[in-house]
């Protein structure tokens, strides 16, 4: 009895801190990147479907893939990662302005990455493989696109980064959001290298 | 008061007792077709084999909260006891035991039922394909050169193997006395092999729902003899039209409760090019 | 309510929307509709009359209070259970109406509207909140935990479920809905074969209500994780947060293969890509596989939070520990890996091989044995206790009978050759009625009798309660063996009219089933309401909220509970912690000190974000882009804006908490 009585006051008096906030909001994020994951998983699965039953009619995606283009979206999308990671390592540091130099080269590099998948979209889709033309290229659309967009969402979270750093410096709550977009940012990375991996890479030597 | 419970009572024997004695003539239970049979024989077993552990159940889930209800200070009453090894053994092995035994079951009827083997018997098996549309079914016979729609013949004891595929939507090709179902689906071809073992015209439908004209999507089954089924065909020939392109056009408007229609003539390959007009080859390119 | 909403150039404006696209011509829609307008009218009168906006605002829409939540769904839950009880009852009237060539008085038309409508409303509309409900009301409460790990998303996770409500009841009144069966089969609902509105309804209303469950998956997984009240090991928690746990991780995992078929099935109709048409590659199959390795996990997110439920009432009643709790958790885990095995037995009749339908087949089975052993587990807990007959109790032994039953004609039906016959029929109708109404349906009636006075202060009517348990129970098999029947005489399900004289007599007998199970509903209606009368009754009123000398922690709280939950976070010792307590003499002590307490801050964002969506869904549906863009942004806007703010939470004082929780204690001495 005296022991409950004991550790439930001490309990108490850390029930005004919240130093567990980082770790439960880091936690609830890889929860939430888990379900984005089987969010790609599906789309995999789709893409594999859809690649399999090649409709007769359609654009072969081998005369359209050019690897030497997908290597440097991919290198863009890499160096990103580890542009990121030294952001990460200056916003510790507390060093707010290598810290936003080293973001804003990551952004630079997700918006070259970003171009380049538009740039290969509108030559695919003037080669004659649209969304619309049948359903492999569909599924190609889905798929790439579906990670184009977390690209994009990725940035937009980056600008909103930009002024919560410009009105609050590098807060507790502000280093958790960049933390949060870091994971968010490896894990598109990840991605990509499956999408790289099955989409490209089978798609020209399959 | 007790006599109207009394005539509640005796009413709803009455109902139950109907229920029974029709239930002898439930479609799955009376078949016309060995295979039919065999699926409702499984079902009658496998519903039997469960009751085993179903009606102690039952009765459990009533006896024991009555046993040891409140109000009942004279049963065992134990607050902590919450774990016991052999009642875990009881629990985990009844069903356990129960499952392997409807599995093994399971195994054996699902390959012995397998709707695309072919079946055994001394006779070569007759080609029917099935067309579904919205919303009737339309039947091509390839080697009498005929078709109709909402109609279908075969001989007694003959094995049909129904090819299915669809002009629309996903249907279910049904002939609950004679056999299981399958989906029927653009682009595609299912195969289906039944046989009946008794004549007589027996329904069949569309069962997966495929639109406002679904109910009316029914046909009837009319097993004979061989003389019947020529005797059919030879009247499909006399009376139908030929099914050129424009009456297949016509034919693939929606319409609902559509009349039986025989067609004297048709393209034998119609079957093909309805399917291959949605995979992108044509004429095997 | 045959409307035409095929537009073929929508306006810039208005989009596919004219004056021709509300049913008031329609004898069925028409008195409804303008039932609701004058109810709302006078709602909204009421409202402005009595000066509620303020309170309704403040204390509810923006909340974010898990138990506040909780109510809100449970509320909603049961007003569209009413709402799908109404469509089952215009089916079975019709049906029996329909028998003999007779036609019936619905054209199909309608027909097949609602009971795409039953299905969709039943599964995503009442039985999704009610667990979605249940986890916010007890799980928190279950580990000591002062709210959910995300606040916030809580509250706006409510409402992506709200947006999705108004959406599927605008169809009723705005257009059509869907009549394609609640699962959409592609190619029926693709944009050829299903061009009106009605299937883009069905579309935004599941999107954006499944957007809400997926982030009410992250908020819960992360709650019980993270947040349990120190001394709460894993298996130290109770059954329903065990079960809570495992639903939302089943959910967490499936919802997004939903959003993403949902998404396909979007691009396919409003841009023309070929996912799931018959031509150019599209692959309707894939479709049908998707769709049912959501669905089927999807069945068990639903049931195991009634287990858990039916867990807590019969320990709790049986004045008696749960028997078996490691085996009983054992089982749900077990369940919850064997169903993501088991999702083609949805089809055995497509023409896939013996091998692949056997294999479904004996997994389907297996997931009877961890089933079979949670009923046992239940019964065994009643041997050897004392049990308390009450309303609560009634419900669960229905439950256990009438779920049994189904179980049974379950694994009937995972035999594939049984099912090539059984397939589509009303025996399968039959068979998902009995797990869903014997099994959710009884289990949450169970739970509610239990859990009823914790969260409003006063008990429900025993007698009613166990009347309507009563009427339910006898009007269920009246309804239902009669279906079983039919489906062995080969009656298939979703027919419009009935072409078979024979089976005339099951549907008059079905259909009494039904006048009876309405009545049941009607009950637990005016039960809600005639103890809602007698609250201040001795006889109803909870005084110091532990009325059933409960062995878990909500009940060591306050009924209705204090806001912060607990003044101090308990430490846990046992798995029935507050019968532990009694036990050792520890229970409803006044805590040495308090310390302030750490609370959220109610927020506007996650109702307006929820309003915007629901603009955003009904632009979707009607093409109206303008409006469509003003959502996004307006969703997205407000998001950014909330993470902006400064002030999201504040402290409750010692001396407040200290006013409270005296206030409390002194009741519970008298």
């Amino acid at each position: 009895m005296s022991n409950t009585t004991h550790s439930e006051l001490h309990h108490a008096a850390h029930d005004d801190h919240h130093h567990d906030e980082s770790e439960k909001v880091i936690f609830g994020f890889w929860i939430y990147i888990m379900s984005d994951c089987l969010l790609f998983a599906t789309l995999f699965a789709v893409y594999a479907v859809l690649s399999n039953g090649f409709y007769a009619g359609g654009v072969d995606p081998k005369s359209l893939i050019d690897l030497n283009f997908v290597l440097g979206e991919t290198a863009l999308l890499l160096f990103s990662s580890f542009t990121f990671g030294m952001a990460m390592l200056y916003a510790y540091q507390k060093n707010e302005f290598a810290m936003k130099a080293w973001l804003i080269v990551t952004f630079l590099l997700g918006a070259g990455f970003l171009v380049m998948e538009l740039y290969e979209f509108y030559h695919f889709s003037h080669e004659g493989a649209t969304p619309f033309s049948n359903g492999y290229w569909s599924a190609f659309y889905a798929l790439v696109g579906t990670h184009g967009m977390h690209v994009f969402w990725g940035m937009i979270w980056m600008i909103a980064m930009f002024v919560h750093f410009a009105r609050d410096g590098i807060t507790e709550s502000n280093l958790i959001r960049l933390s949060c977009l870091s994971l968010f940012w490896h894990f598109l990375d990840i991605i990509w290298i499956c999408v790289f991996s099955f989409v490209y890479l089978f798609g020209v030597y399959s | 008061m007790k006599k109207t419970i009394a005539r509640l009572l005796s009413v709803c024997s009455l109902v139950a007792t109907s229920m029974l004695l029709s239930g002898c003539d439930l479609a799955i239970f009376n078949t016309a077709s060995p295979i039919a049979k065999s699926m409702g024989d499984t079902i009658l077993l496998t519903a039997g084999l469960m009751l085993i552990v179903v009606i102690p159940t039952i009765f459990l889930s009533f006896w024991i909260p009555w046993s040891y209800r409140k109000e009942n200070t004279q049963a065992e009453y134990e607050p902590d006891w919450d774990h016991s090894s052999k009642v875990e053994v009881v629990v985990w092995g009844v069903p356990l035991v129960l499952i392997v035994v409807l599995a093994v079951i399971t195994v054996i009827q699902t390959y012995a039922l397998d709707p695309r083997e072919p079946l055994l018997s001394d006779k070569e098996p007759m080609t029917i394909q099935v067309v579904a549309m919205d919303w009737k079914w339309l039947f091509i016979y390839p080697e009498e050169e005929i078709a109709v729609v909402n109609e279908v013949s075969f001989p007694v004891d003959q094995p049909v193997q129904f090819l299915l595929t669809s002009e629309t939507v996903m249907n279910s090709f049904f002939i609950p006395r004679i056999g299981g179902q399958l989906y029927a689906m653009g682009g595609m071809e299912n195969r289906m092999n039944l046989i009946a073992d008794q004549e007589g015209v027996y329904p069949g439908r569309s069962v997966q729902y495929s639109g406002y004209g679904f109910t009316g999507m029914n046909f009837d089954a009319i097993v004979g003899t061989e003389q019947d089924f020529d005797a059919w065909v030879a009247k499909v020939k006399a009376e139908g039209n030929v099914l050129d392109k424009p009456t297949y056009d016509a034919l693939l408007e929606k319409s609902r409760n559509h009349p039986v229609e025989y067609f004297s003539s048709v393209n034998p390959l119609l079957f093909k090019n309805i399917i291959e007009k949605y995979t992108g080859v044509q004429d095997g390119r | 309510m045959a409307v035409n909403t095929v537009v073929e150039n929508p306006d810039p404006i208005f989009g596919k929307l004219s004056l021709e696209v509300i049913p008031y011509h329609d004898p069925v829609v028409l008195p409804v509709m303008i039932m609701v307008i004058l109810g709302g009218i006078f709602m909204t009168g009421l409202i402005t009359y009595k000066g509620w906006w303020g309170y309704l605002w403040n204390e509810w829409l923006t909340s974010v209070d898990h138990k506040k939540i909780g109510i809100m769904y449970i509320i909603v839950a049961i007003v569209m259970l009413l709402r799908g009880f109404a469509d089952a009852f215009l089916m079975r009237s019709h049906q029996a109406l329909a028998t003999s060539f007779d036609t019936g008085y619905l054209p199909p038309e309608h027909y097949d509207q609602i009971f795409t409508a039953h299905g969709v409303i039943m599964i995503f509309f009442v039985i999704t909140p009610i667990v979605a409900g249940l986890f916010n009301l007890i799980t928190p409460l279950q580990i000591g935990a002062r709210d959910v790990a995300f606040p916030f998303l809580n509250s706006l996770s409510f409402w992506f479920f709200m947006a999705g409500v108004v959406l599927i009841n605008a169809s009723l009144f705005i257009g059509e809905f869907a009549s394609m069966g609640w699962l959409a089969y592609v190619p029926l609902s693709g944009i050829e074969y299903s061009p009106g509105v009605g299937v883009d309804y069905w579309i935004w209303s599941l999107q954006i209500s499944g957007i809400g469950t997926t982030l009410t998956a992250v908020n819960f997984i992360a709650t019980i994780i993270k947040l349990r009240a120190p001394g709460m090991g894993l298996w130290k928690m109770p059954v329903f947060t065990w079960t809570a746990l495992v639903a939302n991780a089943l959910a967490l995992v499936i919802f997004p293969i939903l959003t993403v078929t949902i998404f396909l099935l979007t691009f396919d109709r409003y841009f023309g890509t070929h996912f799931f048409t018959n031509e150019l590659g599209g692959n309707q199959m894939m479709y049908v596989n998707l769709i049912w390795a959501w669905g089927h996990p999807e069945v068990y997110f639903l049931i195991l939070p009634i287990f858990g439920v039916i867990s807590e009432v019969v320990a709790t009643f049986s004045k008696k520990r749960i028997f078996g709790y490691k085996t009983l958790i054992w089982a749900i885990l077990a369940i919850a890996v064997l169903s993501f095995l088991v999702w083609l037995h949805h089809f055995f009749t497509m023409g896939s091989g013996a091998a692949v339908n056997s294999f479904f087949g004996v997994m389907t089975m297996v997931i009877a044995i961890p089933t079979g052993v949670k009923l046992f587990n239940w019964i065994f807990t009643m041997y050897k206790g004392r049990v308390e007959m009450n309303a609560a109790m009634w419900w669960v032994i229905a439950m256990l009978v009438t779920f049994t039953v189904g179980g049974m004609t379950g694994v009937m039906l995972s035999i594939p050759s049984n099912d090539f016959v059984l397939h589509n029929s009303m025996f399968l109708v039959a068979h998902f009625h009995n797990v869903l109404i014997g099994g959710a349906f009884y289990g949450f009636m169970a739970g509610l009798f239990y859990w009823f006075p914790k969260f409003t202060g006063f008990k429900l009517n025993e007698a009613m309660g166990k009347m309507s348990c009563a009427l339910w129970f006898v009007g269920f098999f009246l309804a239902w063996v009669p279906m079983y029947l039919a489906g062995f005489d080969g009656m298939t399900r979703r027919l419009n009219y009935v072409d078979n004289p024979e089976w005339a007599i099951y549907l008059y007998i079905a259909f009494a089933g039904v006048l009876v199970i309405a009545a049941g509903l009607g009950l637990i209606v005016l039960n809600i309401a005639w103890s809602m009368l007698k609250r201040n009754d001795p006889a109803y009123k909870d005084v110091d909220g532990d009325p059933w000398d409960a062995p878990t922690l909500e009940w060591m709280t306050d009924s209705p509970p204090q806001f912060y939950n607990f003044a101090v976070t308990p430490h846990i010792h046992d798995l029935e912690e507050l019968r532990y307590r009694k036990k050792n003499g520890m229970a409803f002590k006044k805590p040495a000190k308090y310390s302030r307490i750490h609370m959220p801050k109610n927020t506007w964002a996650g109702v307006v974000i929820g309003v915007f969506s629901m603009a955003f869904g009904f632009a979707m549906v009607w093409h109206l882009w303008w409006l469509a863009i003003i959502g996004f942004v307006g969703m997205v806007g407000s998001f950014v804006m909330y993470n902006f703010e400064r002030n999201k939470d504040y402290y409750v004082e010692i001396d407040e908490v200290e006013a409270v929780e005296s206030e409390w204690l002194a009741r519970k001495k008298v």
